[in-house]
């Protein structure tokens, strides 16, 4: 089990280290200059060459990529270009609402999700069944922006029982600050609810046709003690897997939503960096979310164990 | 009534009655705004962001640009200007401090336009100080300012919001701390989130009636549109969707006020490549877009018709837009008489702006209709700025010029249009070395004729400022001649 999780780690280093030479070769090729959009259509060049030169992009590639992975080794992800301030501070405000608003929408998933599976999967076939499976696909097909400006409009601009967006900030308190993340909280939630409902349907269906279910149900076990003590740990497998990309799809894919309830987001923070060609907050956000995702999925691989014992003595 | 219903009935106007009590003792606004500065120094970053919060409110020039866009007097409470028109001899306001307790004098002057035009300046709006030979202190409150040849504009560019007056303790902390001498000071700034500024209680001129003003950024036009439905804020006054202007023109909680801006936009045209190096291929496509088509199709009907580069409440103004009235028949005459009967194929390129991307598709549906096929390629303002302005590597472009009093930008070696006619850079320096009025605006006027001749670029319509803000709101600007929200007399009607 160590020897499996120490090369899980190396294996972790490895990709973080082939994914800051990509990201920094690729946005060094795409077109534009932070200096130039910084000062716009009235600047003269020798203001530009000089705002490069604070800006440190008059180095050779090299010697900012040097000087870029040395500043991370030692947990200095450098400042920002337009911002001027450091890139860490920047990240770990945006933190403080994109971990929250992840974790508050992966729990509500997964709440509503699992119970929903086991219902549908318990009935299968019935009119209860089709029903429930219709709803979870029309919330699979609902575009989440769609459903995150309805919920506005009817909790926020018609009810006036939340904020339409923005995000006090948690100094405001923690209710405050909670309560922004209410209506973006559900409308990330329940789409992905929808997505694992009929995930954990469908596994739970292949694990209840095996032989082993059948030998329980034969030694006189309810079928509910079958479902809870039989399938649903058998089934947990693949609904790990998809709560794990989940979380990762959380945490930074959540632009729209960031951009409908105008939250300062770690997504909205790297879609306003390439525009602004802030590069150096692009680098550092893309690693960190390398970084997240790698370690999500070393936790959901050693949570099979918990669910599995067979995985447990494997290595 | 029974008895649940009246009790009802009294709760509610209870409510009623302590919600109109607090609006009369409103004296905080939060302010929609699109896009979230970069930094809050507006001598280091051209964003029209920085000003929009800043100006005005937190930092004060030497001059000032009121409402009307005219120049008023700020941190100078008078000056004279010698006979030669090269010597201005500003007199300073006395008991002024900088948010941080630091006296503000002639110094302060000296050094903010000194820095202002050093070698290592980064300062955006560089051209402005151009005309600047020394800066000297007379005394503290004594400046004078030597120019090289006479400005007629230099009063006026010094009220920009790239010209204000910052201290040597503070300029280099301004981009996260901006100190000014402003009726408002900087409180806080969430990134990402919003930016906080108060009334500054030390402040030298007339207090302003608001204690603190909270502008949000609200980059999603249909988030802007809830946010003011919901009152989460209560002005926006540059509001980015202008597919909801009707609902709130029929809303009577709101004023919807729709003003003008020194935005002319215009289609660029690369004059040094071919075919848009001949006049009659340029003046085919002129007359070959029907501006009302474009405004109510790119801008739902906001925006004004120009004819040539100058912004129609000027008083200067001549409406040329005849001169390229839309007349596609014209349009093919021209250019089969310029020797491409059957059209040509081209690349237009977009930047992200609504009126961009949705003017470019129907600028090039009508281009088709005479022949030409304009191959449109959507550009990021890295980009445009990297290719089209800098590299000058394109066909034709879609932008609007949003700085004032832009018409020298014709006049320019090496501009994106590539434009080079002697006889408008004669006069473009003929209006820099006037400052009579009556004198500038027949050379204001002549300047706007070349250009409607010559064609350089194809004229399209003056960027509207759609205002959208609570009823009881007053005092926000209407019009929109520099990027500002200039707060000073904005308050909440009683």
């Amino acid at each position: 089990m160590l020897n499996y999780v120490s090369k899980r780690i190396l294996i972790g280093i490895l990709t973080l280290l082939a994914a800051s030479i990509v990201v920094f070769i690729v946005l060094d090729v795409v077109p534009g200059d932070p200096a130039r959009l910084m000062l716009g259509m009235n600047a003269t060049e020798e203001a530009v060459r000089a705002l490069q030169q604070q800006m440190g992009l008059d180095q050779p590639l090299l010697v900012r990529y040097a000087s870029w992975i040395g500043g991370l080794l030692v947990g200095d992800f450098g400042k920002s270009y337009t911002y001027s301030v450091p890139v860490l501070n920047l990240i770990t405000e945006r933190i403080a609402v994109s971990l929250p608003l992840a974790l508050i929408s992966l729990f509500l998933s997964t709440v509503i999700a699992i119970p929903v599976g086991l219902f549908s999967a318990s009935r299968r076939g019935t009119m209860a069944d089709s029903g429930t499976m219709a709803i979870a696909q029309v919330g699979v097909a609902i575009p989440n922006f769609w459903f995150a400006l309805l919920l506005v409009y009817v909790f926020a601009v018609s009810l006036r029982l939340v904020p339409a967006g923005g995000f006090p900030g948690w100094n405001a308190g923690v209710w405050a600050g909670f309560k922004s993340l209410i209506l973006p909280s559900i409308a990330l939630g329940l789409p992905q609810a929808a997505i694992l409902a009929r995930v954990t349907r469908s596994a739970l269906l292949d694990v209840l046709g095996e032989d082993y279910i059948r030998t329980a149900r034969a030694k006189g076990l309810t079928r509910r003690k079958v479902l809870y003590r039989h399938a649903l740990r058998n089934a947990l497998i693949p609904v790990l897997t998809i709560l794990g990309l989940q979380f990762a799809f959380l945490l930074a894919g959540t632009i729209i939503i960031e951009n409908v309830f105008y939250l300062p987001g770690l997504g909205r923070l790297v879609f306003q960096a390439i525009t602004q060609r802030d590069l150096i907050v692009v680098q550092g956000v893309v690693m960190l979310l390398v970084a997240a995702v790698i370690v999500v999925n070393l936790l959901v691989d050693l949570s099979y164990a918990l669910v599995d014992p067979r995985l447990r003595g494997r290595s | 009534m029974n008895k649940f219903w009246k009790s009802a009935l009294a709760a509610s106007a209870l409510v009623l009655l302590s919600t109109t009590a607090s609006l009369a003792a409103k004296t905080d606004l939060v302010l929609g705004v699109v896009l979230e500065p970069p930094h809050l120094d507006p001598t280091a970053g051209a964003a029209t962001a920085i000003g929009e919060v800043v100006y005005a409110n937190v930092f004060e020039g030497l001059t000032r640009i009121n409402a009307k866009g005219e120049v008023l007097p700020a941190l100078a409470e008078s000056w004279t200007v010698s006979d030669d028109g090269k010597i201005y001899t500003f007199k300073l306001h006395k008991d002024v401090k900088f948010h941080d307790g630091t006296a503000f004098d002639a110094q302060d002057v000296k050094f903010s336009l000194d820095r202002a035009r050093d070698e290592k300046s980064v300062n955006p709006q560089k051209p402005l100080f151009a005309a600047i030979d020394t800066v000297e202190v007379v005394d503290p409150l004594t400046v004078k300012v030597t120019l090289k040849q006479p400005n007629g504009d230099f009063l006026y560019n010094m009220g920009w919001a790239a010209a204000v007056i910052v201290a040597p303790e503070s300029a280099d902390t301004n981009k996260e701390k901006p100190v000014g001498t402003g009726p408002f000071k900087f409180d806080t700034w969430a990134k990402g989130s919003q930016i906080v500024i108060s009334r500054n209680p030390a402040y030298w001129g007339a207090p302003v009636a608001l204690d603190k003003a909270t502008f949000r950024i609200i980059p999603d036009p249909a988030a802007a549109t809830a946010a003011l439905l919901a009152g989460d804020v209560q002005a926006f006054p540059v509001f980015p969707s202008y597919e909801a202007v009707p609902q709130f023109q029929a809303d009577p909680r709101f004023k919807v006020v729709i003003g003008t801006t020194e935005g002319e936009t215009v289609l660029g045209m690369n004059n040094q490549k071919p075919p848009f190096d001949n006049l009659k291929v340029r003046q085919a496509i002129g007359h070959a877009i029907d501006r009302k088509t474009l405004i109510d199709g790119a801008m739902f009907g906001l925006g004004t018709p120009i004819g040539s580069f100058f912004p129609p409440h000027h008083p200067a103004y001549i409406d040329l837009t005849a001169e390229s009235a839309y007349d596609p028949a014209l349009s093919k005459k021209l250019l089969a008489e310029a020797g491409h009967p059957d059209g040509f194929k081209t690349t237009l390129k977009l930047p992200p702006p609504v009126y961009a991307r949705r003017g470019g598709e129907i600028i090039a549906a009508e281009l088709r209709e005479i022949g030409i096929e304009a191959e449109i390629i959507p550009v990021e303002w890295a980009q445009w700025l990297e290719q089209v302005f800098k590299g000058r590597d394109y066909d034709m472009t879609i932008v609007s010029h949003t700085e004032p009093n832009d018409l020298n930008i014709f006049a320019r070696d090496n501009y994106y249009f590539n434009y080079t006619s002697p006889a408008f850079r004669e006069v473009i320096k003929q209006i820099e070395a006037t400052s009579d009025t009556a004198k500038r605006t027949e050379l204001y006027q002549q300047a706007q004729k070349i250009l409607a001749a010559d064609a350089p670029v194809a004229f399209l319509f003056q960027l509207p400022k759609t205002g959208i803000w609570d009823a009881k709101v007053e005092g926000l600007w209407e019009n929109g001649p520099i990027p500002a929200n200039d707060l000073t007399a904005v308050k909440w009607a009683e």
